[in-house]
């Protein structure tokens, strides 16, 4: 059973809790941010530079994707 | 860093500087919305259509599928079931490797150790224990579990970092938490989710120690892992989030949302830069992970559908049918030539 909280306690615990916002806001505000057109173009050139290397962008041939089934071999 | 306590704070001036700061927040967030990401995105070239099929289906679970991970050797999986089984897969064979029965059901986490010699899991048991895998088949892994994490409500996702020493964990009571896996000592705690956390990922390696988490109280949250500090927090989402990613490059990260929509969050502008939603997708988002060069993004929904999108432009280019109920979970193996997903149809799926 809880034991009821008296009322200076729950006053307290609300002040440290708008206390704790409080300095999470200030931290958050604070940051450094670049433009989003800055941050758009990092991430499209990230994907340009990569995508040669992403086999489910490419497509892999089946004989190189080990979950591809195979052809079967032809025996000449 | 405690911030000092000045005599003349009372609730109601700290309000009023709580409010301030998150008029000012937004004000500069906006100052630097100069542009759309699908904007810029126009001169890239669009994709072409993409043929993805299911390629292996993994049947052995008795119960929904809730999580799955990949081991680094690109072939064998990890998976968790309501069914309170966790086993390990040869994706190449189908054969089953391994199999661990939980003291509890409803196992809602599961992670591969980056050496492949154990497994992490846990759920509504509230903790996280690691099983070593052993060559020996006889062997009754539970013999060797060993419990690290200790939460007061259910285990939501867990992951190892960088090697097998240390696990991060998240959960239902709210907080995330690093522990020592050798001594199960909590190394660090994060505190800041008002509700559920639900899903947490890792940043890549380079970009240093934070990782990003998010939940019930439709916020994700990026943390610093040294300091247990919140450094960056959105709050965009309309309902829970069940899912977060990184963008391989670590500047970004994606979330999945009940809203049904799955969101790109840029962490150098600090804001939302993309939405991936249709006016025909009305169910949740459980899952999403991203292809090797960031360009598609995958998410599994609560209507049975996987959804395959545009990173950049924003569009959707596939849509993939198979699971017979919910998908629950989603990972691109780790050379990215496939993903896995995981089903309350008790089944997983490798597509290629």
């Amino acid at each position: 059973m809880v034991s009821k909280m008296s009322s200076k306690m729950v006053g307290s615990n609300n002040l440290a809790h708008a206390r704790r916002m409080v300095q999470q806001l200030r931290v958050e505000a604070s940051i450094e941010r670049i433009k989003v057109s800055k941050a758009s173009a990092d991430l499209m050139r990230y994907c340009g530079e990569h995508a040669k290397y992403d086999p489910l962008l490419m497509g892999i041939p089946a004989s190189e994707n080990p979950f591809k089934d195979k052809k079967p071999c032809i025996i000449l | 860093m405690e911030m000092a306590a000045q005599p003349s704070d009372t609730l109601a001036t700290l309000k009023t500087e709580s409010e301030t700061l998150k008029t000012k927040l937004e004000e500069e967030r906006a100052k630097l919305h100069d542009v759309e990401l699908h904007q810029v995105a126009e001169k890239t070239e669009a994709l072409g259509q993409f043929i993805m099929k299911t390629r292996r289906t993994l049947k052995g679970h008795g119960n929904k599928v809730l999580c799955l991970d990949w081991c680094k050797d690109k072939r064998r999986i990890v998976s968790s079931s309501q069914d309170g089984k966790v086993i390990v897969w040869d994706a190449f064979t189908t054969n089953k490797e391994h199999a661990v029965t939980m003291p509890c059901t409803w196992v809602m986490a599961c992670a591969y150790a980056p050496s492949g010699c154990a497994v992490a899991c846990g759920g509504l048991d509230n903790k996280c224990s690691v099983y070593p895998l052993s060559l020996d088949k006889n062997e009754n892994l539970a013999a060797k579990k060993k419990s690290v994490a200790m939460h007061t409500n259910y285990l939501s996702a867990c992951c190892f970092t960088n090697s097998d020493m240390q696990i991060l964990t998240s959960s239902g009571d709210g907080t995330c938490a690093l522990w020592d896996v050798e001594s199960g000592q909590m190394l660090q705690s994060f505190h800041g989710h008002a509700a559920d956390v639900l899903c947490l990922d890792l940043a890549p390696s380079e970009t240093g120690n934070t990782f990003v988490s998010g939940g019930c109280d439709k916020k994700s949250c990026v943390w610093d892992m040294r300091t247990g500090q919140c450094v960056q927090s959105f709050e965009t989402h309309e309902s829970d989030i069940n899912s977060v990613r990184y963008y391989p490059s670590g500047d970004a990260f994606a979330s999945g949302s009940d809203d049904a929509t799955c969101r790109l969050y840029d962490l150098r502008a600090d804001r939302e830069v993309a939405i991936y939603s249709k006016e025909s997708i009305i169910f949740g988002a459980s899952s999403v992970d991203f292809s090797l060069s960031g360009r598609l993004l995958f998410g599994g929904y609560n209507d049975y559908t996987i959804n395959v999108w545009d990173v950049l432009k924003g569009t959707r280019v596939s849509i993939l049918f198979g699971h017979e109920n919910r998908v629950s979970t989603l990972r691109i193996s780790p050379d990215g030539t496939a993903f896995c997903s995981g089903s309350w149809d008790h089944t997983l799926r490798v597509w290629a």
